[in-house]
């Protein structure tokens, strides 16, 4: 991506001032290509190669933000294809709709249910972040209404969508400082949507004809009236060709660096199926394939939990395993007789050792240890599952002074650390656990402390 | 002047396998782009759906809402197998063979042998039997299923490191095909699809298990496993990995304790039938669009559903 540092090195002075801090331009084209320098360092640099510079050194596809505070939601600025390749960066936005001719009664369920589908995991919070509000009367008073009530009532991030300039401008005048995505502008609308995004500073988002073709000269028309932000829906509805079109839109935006391309897509899955059970496998697919932001009919928790779990996978750091915090986790109520366990803290380990514990519903203290996220088998490969760091570990963390018998099960892929630990722990016994955590229950079943 | 896509150049193609036999074998594999990218290149087989049902009665195991839709034919799998085909649309029916487990009922070689075949000659749709992971134990149980079952051209899974010598011999003796089983690892897979080809098993018998991760419990690692394998077979000309994928998504999603949760003991989770299903299928889906051949499902809803979106796809 970008420059390389001898293409920089073309477009600077090459007097070697070192008035930027290194000695020759050479090694600042050097650092600028790595990222360790900035522009404005130079005082000489032509206006020229600032502008290249800039635009080449832009992220491909551009990074934005829809709305404000704590739901505020960050799109854009992916950088690979396939997730494995680096990592995918901004998970995308999860919306409901609610429209100006819906009763009060279900707006104000689906507020309730987006303040309650809120779920911990591994130390991160599952929810939903956003609201599409629907005109579909024409009323600005009433969409603007509905839309402040909305972001009143849930502080969510909105879409504002009406096909109506006044509407929207109503709207978008009233909320600006919520910084919601205005949607959409069409061939008809983009001059009068373009203007009113620039006043109110607002993202954009542009909706074409269910063409390739129409969105690029909507984003090239609207780029060349100053705008930046813009937000890609094609039109397409239908999911083959709606999986096609972000597919090709995420390739040209970065193998080809199109910028007419290089932002992010918004997916309606509320128009592209019939009931909830369907929009949520539609969402499902854009998760995977490079939505950025995604609109329900509804929310609903067997609908969005799963949902959550899919795009909390995908967009893991795959070079960075999940882990649980360090600490002491009480399991189906445990006292001072219950059984204490020892793991690593890679959170599959953890959710598959703790969900094995709970189902033998026998209370046990699970003491996790930070291994960096590495496995049992291979935190003890790498000496950071070894007698001495677990003895450290369970002599400080406190189990001792909850527990009356002196007896502690380690994982069965670790026997090989008893002896040591043992040691460590002064006059306690380990006893050696089974190796697979499937066997967890019919162990702890017959456990007796020592 | 038209805006013109870039397209991926592909250089590769899945191979076909043959599940089973006469009018109702299945031919799966085929594809020359990646998972539903016919706008580029061909793929001429659409994935599967399979259904999976168990050897023993699964009631100790499964939540009330896994088990609602059998609950009339639990205790005999040949009749639950001919459910999944006649009611559920099954298009492969797959049989874990969970009594043999040593750990658990270990039931002998011989019983196992006699549940599965009678589910084989049940059924006119292909069955892949899948056994336990443990070596010995598989072995005994396979080489059993392969010599009574010879010519079905069944699928036989887990095929191992630790296990392919014997049973691979198995499925070469009596024609089945090897579900070649590796742990998450793009090389491992490799490397058994090697050592399989050294023992004398064609391309034509060979299917690859990169090994599933459940939704919310290591899904990502699989997926990425997956489209690793697509991008080595379809764009690099790796050989080695061009065969058609299977993934065990049922057995593995409703493993996890938030798919079995009632609505007492998690109201927050909603609507507990749903949630399980769209569990099973969102993992479902994931797989298919990393390169899943066939998706090995547990629910008729999970069922229904995928199939659903795998007709709008092709």
């Amino acid at each position: 991506m970008g420059l390389t540092g001898i293409q920089i090195f073309k477009l600077l002075p090459k007097t070697n001032c070192g008035e930027c801090g290194v000695p020759t331009c050479l090694a600042f084209a050097m650092n600028l290509a790595g990222g360790k320098a900035e522009l404005e360092k130079c005082p000489y640099v032509s206006e020229e190669a600032k502008e290249k510079l800039a635009s080449e050194s832009a992220p491909p596809i551009r990074p934005l933000t829809i709305g404000v505070g704590d739901y505020a939601v960050k799109v854009g600025g992916e950088t690979v294809l396939f997730r494995h390749e680096k990592t995918f960066v901004n998970p995308p936005g999860l919306a409901a709709v609610v429209s100006t001719d819906e009763d009060e009664g279900s707006v104000g369920g689906k507020m309730d249910r987006f303040k309650a589908c809120q779920y911990d995991r591994v130390g991160l919070k599952l929810r939903a972040e956003m609201f599409v509000v629907q005109d579909t009367s024409g009323d600005a008073a009433k969409f603007t209404a509905l839309a402040r009530k909305v972001s009143d009532g849930t502080g969510a991030s909105l879409v504002l969508m009406s096909d109506k300039v006044d509407v929207l401008k109503d709207a978008a005048s009233a909320l600006k400082d919520k910084k919601p995505l205005l949607y959409a502008a069409t061939a008809a609308t983009a001059d009068a949507l373009g203007e009113l995004a620039k006043e109110v500073a607002c993202p954009l988002a542009v909706k074409g004809d269910g063409s390739l073709e129409s969105v690029i000269a909507l984003t090239e028309k609207l780029t060349a009236m100053g705008l930046k932000d813009l937000v890609i829906d094609t039109g397409s509805r239908e999911l083959k060709k709606v999986f096609e079109e972000q597919v090709l839109i995420r390739r040209a935006a970065l193998k080809d660096k199109f910028r007419p391309l290089g932002f992010p897509t918004i997916i309606m899955a509320n128009e592209m199926a019939d009931n909830l059970m369907a929009e949520t496998l539609v969402a499902a697919t854009f998760i995977a394939k490079y939505g950025a932001v995604i609109a329900m009919s509804d929310f609903q928790p067997h609908s969005l939990f799963p949902l959550f779990l899919e795009r909390l996978n995908i967009y893991t750091d795959p070079q960075r395993p999940m882990t649980a915090e360090q600490g002491i986790y009480p399991i189906n109520n445990p006292d001072e007789n219950s059984p204490v366990m020892v793991t690593c803290n890679f959170s599959l380990t953890y959710f598959i050792v703790s969900g094995e514990i709970e189902s033998s519903r026998v209370p046990s203290w699970l003491c996790v240890q930070d291994t960096e996220g590495l496995s049992v088998m291979t935190a003890w490969a790498a000496g950071k599952f070894s007698g001495e760091s677990v003895g450290s570990f369970i002599n400080k963390c406190g189990i001792k002074d909850k527990v009356k018998h002196k007896t502690i099960v380690i994982p069965g892929y670790a026997a090989g650390i008893s002896g040591e630990l043992e040691e460590e722990l002064g006059g306690w016994t380990v006893t050696v656990g089974p190796r697979e955590a499937s066997q967890i229950p019919k162990f702890l079943k017959v456990w007796k402390a020592q | 002047m038209a805006f013109q896509p870039t397209k991926q150049v592909y250089s590769g193609r899945i191979r076909e396998v043959t599940l089973g036999q006469g009018d109702k074998a299945v031919t799966i594999g085929g594809k020359a782009a990646y998972p539903f990218h016919t706008f580029e290149a061909e793929a001429p087989r659409p994935p599967r759906v399979a259904m999976e049902i168990w050897d023993k009665d699964p009631s100790a195991d499964w939540s009330e809402v896994a088990q609602a839709p059998f609950k009339d034919v639990l205790g005999d799998p040949a009749a639950w197998a001919k459910k999944c085909v006649d009611a559920y649309g099954a298009e492969i029916l797959v049989v874990q063979t969970k009594s043999a487990d040593p750990n658990a009922e270990n039931r002998s070689a011989a019983e196992v042998a006699e549940v599965v075949t009678k589910v084989v000659n049940a059924v006119e749709v292909p069955v892949v039997v899948w056994g336990v992971a443990n070596h010995d134990k598989d072995v005994e149980v396979m080489r059993l299923v392969a010599e009574k079952c010879a010519g079905r051209r069944l699928a036989v899974s887990p095929v191992e490191e630790g296990d392919y010598k014997q049973i691979g011999a198995a499925c070469l003796g009596y024609k089945h095909i090897v579900v070649a089983s590796s742990p998450i690892d793009v090389n491992l897979a490799k490397q058994l699809n090697i050592l399989l080809g050294n023992l004398g098993v064609v391309t034509q018998d060979m299917i690859i298990d990169p090994t599933t991760g459940g939704l919310g419990y290591g899904l990502e690692y699989t997926y990425s496993v997956m489209e690793r394998i697509m991008q080595a077979a379809l764009t690099q000309e790796d050989e080695k990995l061009q065969q058609p994928i299977i993934a065990n998504v049922g057995n593995e999603v409703w493993k996890s304790k938030e798919a079995n949760l009632s609505a007492e003991d998690a109201p927050e989770l909603g609507d507990p039938e749903k949630r399980g299903v769209l569990m099973e299928s969102i993992a479902a889906v994931d797989l298919l669009l990393a390169g899943a051949d066939v998706v090995v499902l547990r629910h008729p809803e999970s069922v229904k559903l995928v199939k659903g979106f795998i007709e709008k796809m092709i």
